[in-house]
């Protein structure tokens, strides 16, 4: 249109505004306006009619006010005291912990599958083609109500720890796995250097990432001299030391103590729980995502062209550092995409939580708060607020990484 | 012999050795052992840990499965006839497997009603989804849900027949002024359509379903399996015109539209359907008109039709981003305007691409529709986890009722899923 | 009926239906149908049989509204509905009355603008535990795993009460009572809270009932009962009464069996009034003058129901406790009809 000159200037008839490509656009544009504001218009006032005839009001007030039951899995203080808006928070950690977990574990399990489908054993191959195409085939739903079940039926409860000739027993008396969660020692500080627990734990942390920049620095002094001489030093004792020496001196230095989990009337007590619920659920996503992620990981693998394994097998590359160093590096811009509509998936496949009893936003602020107030337009509102923002920070955050992993053309 | 001795050289071949076979370990069944299981340590250990794995399984599940019971009146029942062995009690399913296929209401002497529209359904997407069948069949695929409406739903047939009509008096009203104006014949089809939908329903008597020649079903008692694949039928196919729409207009050159489909489809991908369900169970019926009240059935299929539009147009904006930019370039040289060139040039390739992602979301909108077992509609899984696992005689058999429902689905989806498959080859072969 | 225009086909359908605002008893005499929200299946209160039939004690009350109002007690359309749908369904209405053991309190009857019509049920939570635990009181739970049903008023009880009594416990909130029964079962928790009667239920589906005990306590009052939308009187009366008739009843010796006969005419009184044969309560009500006997005809009396659904001779085998009539020490009493 632009290299035309424009048609000479005719006085302004109606016709032109459906004929006229000028125009056009702009009448449809607003007779699409027009519609949008009506239907808008057309629900608002139906909502409003409706509620006004039930006697109802939109009000968030009741977010303030006491929830008045308990949660079992929380990650700050809450309790049947608290408010709708605090048992909401508690549900939100709640929904971005088994998330975080699942995407994690079932990144895990379908690089795993996924590597292991192209593997030259035919009887590993079939099993992990098997696994994909059962997991994938069937309802999320279904397996986490299966994988609750089992759970449940097939771990002992801690009645059956119990008496003189229990059934179950401990494993290394450490760690407890019941059907209600398990039991695993937790580390503490007999004599720590600061009174507040997380701040040991932030020294802890402080000297591994302390450990961590010592041993990237050896490393690359190992590679200065190796260009200088053409000879690598031996690195690998030294950076083991660097490792350990600080972390077990600190360890020894705040007197480092394990509490171990033991049965005190109905539960085990001491140590950190896991609960049945969040495990199953977790056990549950990562194992159903992560045969999508390993048909993804495959689909990623078999792009990168089959030269590319030669041409590093011709180098006198082993198969395991030619998957590492050549092919899995290529194969990540291949799969980083689909993956993060799979991270986002988990997300959102979280909130059939419900299912296993698991505290999330869905069972908190969309379950029992719901129930009790009966606001169920605000609590629906609120919980598809909560996902939207979720999932665009995380496509966000992951588009970030997308872009800076992607082939640097030059 | 006495050549031997004179013959100063030792030995001399006088003819060929016959071709021995390979040595027993370069053959058969133990050369492809030898590659495919045991070509390594570490893939040793790896075929090892998995037969271990198989035996496992098999070892926990063969008894179980080979000692069910499959006759029997209740759980108490069942215990009694294994009588302590381990066994699966499979009379649950002989017992109730019509609840669990069509739901706990929907009348015993009609479920050859669903299974003729299950049929009928085959027949009807068999042109769809095979190019190779006679392009006649299509205008059975365009008839068959009001076929398959009337079947399931039963009652007056005047229901299907005036919606019938609304649609062919749409699609006259298009042949006639889409030629000149797409808009027009499209809105002008519209109209037409709302108009005899109109006139239509408020002819046909109330009590019209009475003395039907099908009985009428309230779609409150649909259910179980059938009510999985009605709603996934549905809302797979009333949310691909959708789709499309929504990837056109995501591409508009008009601001408006562009917004307007964009935040639609990132707002519905942005949330799970459970949320989705929610509205549709507890927000929706505010929505209405304040004198009357639409199906729970309807509701959901307005929410999932929504949800599974906006991951089909994303399928298919990718469809329209892959086509060559020629393709549009060809369009304009022609001189089509914006709808011809969509319907003659880009949607028909765009939508060929696209189809092994629609047929993805549409094995993935499938499986979701178990969702709504926790609104409270009784879908295969809500029967199980409802009716069923509530009821004093079957109270506790778990396995065999959620096995039962995972291999349905599973049929089902991996069925699909190789179509997909055989799909995509068959697509790559054409480009050649 | 009105034809909502917007909806057009869907609407003669069935799909979708036009209510009139005039009143629910002309909507659901021109309908010819009453949408009962019922539970989605607790054995003995409202549950499909193998038949796909309802039965159960709310759903006896559900037909005898219907009987009362159309004289037809099968026609009821059964809506199912979870403790998050409830509310709504009878708000928009989708449904005409909501027949689901919800427990009668405060903020449901003023806040959420419903009506409870009347108790059909007393109840009270109480607690089940296995009798190997050698628990006899709620007050040693210290420490426990609790198994809750949500959607009720379960939770907050069971926090008011630990809380009260300051002890801790675990709560895991379960949606289904299959589901909950199962984790029970399986050792997963030590204690399962709900209803005295769902427990009485629940209890009776196990492959030993005899192992476990109800503990004594009941920790709250949940009086169970009927509810229609706020401000709709005519129908908030209809269904109060059907309620009152079938209590009255059982008081008056009125029974399924006798009806007919009583319906002749008795030297009573108030039997003539309740059946119609004496005075217009009926034509008050704008029903049919025999509505009573019909909604009796329906299923029996209070007691009768009782007896059928959940009663001493039934799986679930509770006793009649509170829901015992006045004149026997319960708290059931029906205002007199006259």
């Amino acid at each position: 249109m632009s290299t035309m000159t424009d048609p000479p200037k005719a006085d302004f008839r109606l016709s032109m505004l459906i004929n006229d490509t000028r125009y056009r656009s702009l009448t449809f544009q607003v007779i699409a306006a027009i519609v949008i504001a009506l239907s808008i218009w057309y629900l608002g006032n139906n909502l409003i009619q409706n509620l006004r005839a039930a006697g109802l009001n939109i009000s968030y007030s009741f977010l303030g006010d006491p929830s008045g039951y308990d949660i079992n899995q929380r990650l700050i203080e809450y309790d049947s005291q608290s408010s709708h808006g605090r048992a909401a928070v508690v549900g939100i950690l709640n929904t971005l912990l088994v998330a975080f977990l699942a995407c994690i574990t079932a990144t895990v399990f379908g690089v795993i599958a996924g590597v292991l489908r192209l593997s030259n054993n035919w009887l590993v191959s079939k099993l992990m083609a098997v696994y994909v195409e059962i997991f994938r085939n069937i309802p999320v739903l279904i397996w986490i109500i299966i994988i609750f079940t089992i759970m449940t039926a097939v771990l002992p409860g801690p009645r059956e720890f119990r008496g003189e000739n229990p059934t179950s027993s401990m494993l290394f008396d450490l760690f407890a796995f019941t059907n209600r969660g398990v039991y695993i020692p937790r580390p503490e500080f007999a004599n720590g250097l600061f009174g507040a627990t997380f701040l040991n734990w932030l020294l802890v942390i402080a000297v591994l990432v302390g450990s961590w920049f010592a041993t990237r620095e050896i490393e690359k002094r190992a590679s200065l001299k190796q260009e200088q001489t053409g000879e690598r030093p031996k690195t690998g004792l030294v950076k083991l030391a660097v490792w350990l020496v600080p972390f077990a001196l600190l360890m020894v230095l705040m007197g480092l103590t394990w509490e171990v989990p033991a049965l005190k009337g109905f539960n085990f007590s001491g140590g950190i729980k896991v609960g049945g619920p969040l495990i199953a659920l977790w056990f549950a996503l990562s194992i159903y995502t992560g045969a999508f992620i390993a048909e993804n990981v495959r689909a990623g693998i078999q792009a990168i062209s089959k030269g590319q394994t030669e041409a590093a097998a011709a180098l006198g590359l082993r198969p395991g550092r030619i998957m590492n160093l050549v092919i899995l590096p290529q194969a990540l811009r291949v799969i980083i995409p689909p993956l993060i509509s799979q991270y986002l998936n988990i997300t959102k496949n979280s909130s059939l939580a419900i299912a296993v009893g698991y505290a999330d936003i869905t069972a908190t602020l969309g379950g029992i708060t719901l129930n009790q107030t009966g606001r169920a337009i605000e609590c629906v509102l609120l919980l598809m607020l909560f996902y939207l923002t979720a999932s665009l920070l995380i496509s966000m955050a992951m588009n970030i990484y997308n872009a800076s992993v992607k082939l640097k053309e030059r | 012999m006495a050549d031997q001795t004179t013959n100063p050289i030792a030995f001399v071949a006088d003819g060929t050795i016959p071709p021995s076979p390979p040595p027993a370990n370069q053959t058969g069944i133990i050369k492809w052992l030898r590659e495919n299981l045991f070509s390594g340590v570490a893939n040793t250990i790896l075929t090892v840990l998995s037969i271990l794995l198989i035996y496992v399984l098999l070892k926990n599940t063969l008894p179980w499965i080979l000692n069910g019971v499959w006759n029997a009146d209740s759980l108490a029942q069942c215990r009694e006839i294994l009588d302590g062995k381990t066994g699966a009690c499979f009379a649950v399913l002989t017992e109730r497997w019509h609840q669990l296929i069509y739901g706990f209401k929907y009348p015993d002497d009609a479920y050859w009603r669903p299974n003729l529209a299950f049929l009928l359904m085959l027949v009807a997407v068999a042109p769809v989804l095979f190019f190779d069948l006679p392009r006649k069949l299509l205008l059975f695929t365009a008839v068959y849900p009001f076929v398959a409406f009337w079947l399931i739903w039963g009652g007056t047939i005047l229901v299907p027949i005036v919606a019938l009509l609304g649609c062919v008096a749409a699609a006259v009203v298009f042949q006639k002024f889409g030629k000149n104006s797409f808009a027009a014949g499209f809105f002008g089809g519209i109209v037409v359509a709302l108009v005899v939908w109109n006139v239509g329903g408020a002819l046909i008597p109330d009590d019209a379903n009475e003395g039907a020649l099908l009985s009428a079903v309230p779609s409150r008692d649909l259910g179980g399996f059938m009510l999985n694949l009605m709603l996934g039928v549905t809302c797979v196919s009333l949310s691909l015109p959708l789709g499309i729409a929504l990837a056109l207009g995501r591409q508009s050159d008009m601001p408006l539209i562009k917004w307007v489909c964009v935040i639609f489809i990132e707002f519905i991908r942005g949330v799970p359907l459970i949320t989705l369900l929610f509205v549709a169970s507890v927000m929706l019926a505010y929505f209405f008109p304040p004198d009357s009240t639409v199906d729970l059935f309807l509701r959901v299929v307005i929410m999932i039709t929504m949800f599974s539009a906006a991951y089909i147009a994303e399928v298919i904006r990718g469809g329209l981003a892959a086509l060559p930019r020629g393709q549009y370039e060809a369009a304009d040289s022609l001189g089509l305007d914006y709808p011809q060139a969509m319907r003659l040039i880009i949607l028909p390739q765009a939508l060929k691409i696209s189809i092994p992602g629609i047929v993805n979301v549409a094995v993935g909108l499938f499986k979701d529709t178990t969702l709504v077992s926790v609104i409270s509609m009784f879908d295969l899984v809500g029967m199980i986890r409802g009716p069923i696992l509530a009821s004093t005689e079957w109270n506790g058999v778990y396995w065999e009722l959620l096995g039962f429902a995972a291999l349905l689905f599973f049929v089902v989806c991996y069925g699909i899923s190789q179509y997909s498959q055989w799909l995509e080859r068959r697509l790559a072969t054409d480009h050649h | 009926m009105k034809k909502s225009v917007i909806l057009g086909v869907a609407t003669v359908a069935g799909l979708a239906a036009g209510a009139a605002a005039a009143g629910t008893v002309d909507d659901v005499k021109a309908r010819g149908k009453l949408n009962c929200g019922v539970t989605t299946g607790l054995v003995g209160f409202a549950a499909p049989d193998a038949n796909g039939e309802w039965q159960g004690f709310d759903v006896s009350l559900c037909r005898a509204v219907a009987a009362a109002v159309l004289g037809d007690a099968s026609a009821v359309e059964f809506v199912p509905t979870t403790g998050k749908t409830r509310f709504t369904a009878l708000a928009s209405g989708e449904i005409d009355m909501l027949a689901r053991n919800t427990t009668w309190t405060f903020s449901r009857d003023v806040d959420l603008k419903f009506e409870f019509v009347g108790v059909n049920y007393y109840d009270g939570q109480g607690f089940m535990v296995p009798k190997a635990l050698g628990v006899s009181s709620a007050k040693e739970l210290d420490g426990a795993t609790v198994c809750i049903q949500t959607g009720t008023t379960t939770e907050l009880n069971l926090a008011d009460f630990f809380r009260s009594n300051n002890i801790s416990y675990e709560p895991v909130p379960i949606e289904t009572n299959a589901e909950a029964q199962q984790q029970y079962l399986a050792g997963a928790c030590d204690v399962y809270t709900t209803d005295a009667s769902g427990l009485a239920a629940t209890r009776a589906t196990f492959e030993n009932p005899g192992d476990h005990v109800l503990l004594p306590e009941i920790i709250s009052k949940e009086p169970l009962g009927p509810l229609v939308r706020h401000g709709d009187h005519e129908w908030g009366d209809v269904v109060r009464w059907t309620l009152n008739a079938l209590v009255s009843a059982e008081e008056l010796g009125v029974t399924s069996a006798n009806i007919d006969e009583m319906a002749a005419g008795t030297d009573n009184p108030e039997v003539n009034r309740l059946l119609g044969t004496e005075g217009t309560l009926g034509e008050m009500l704008g029903l049919d003058a025999d509505w009573a006997m019909k909604a009796i005809k329906s299923g029996g009396n209070y007691g009768e129901v009782f007896a059928k659904n959940i009663g001493e001779e039934t799986p679930i085998g509770l006793a009649r406790g509170l829901n015992a009539q006045w004149t026997d020490g319960g708290l059931l009493y029906s205002p007199p009809f006259r």
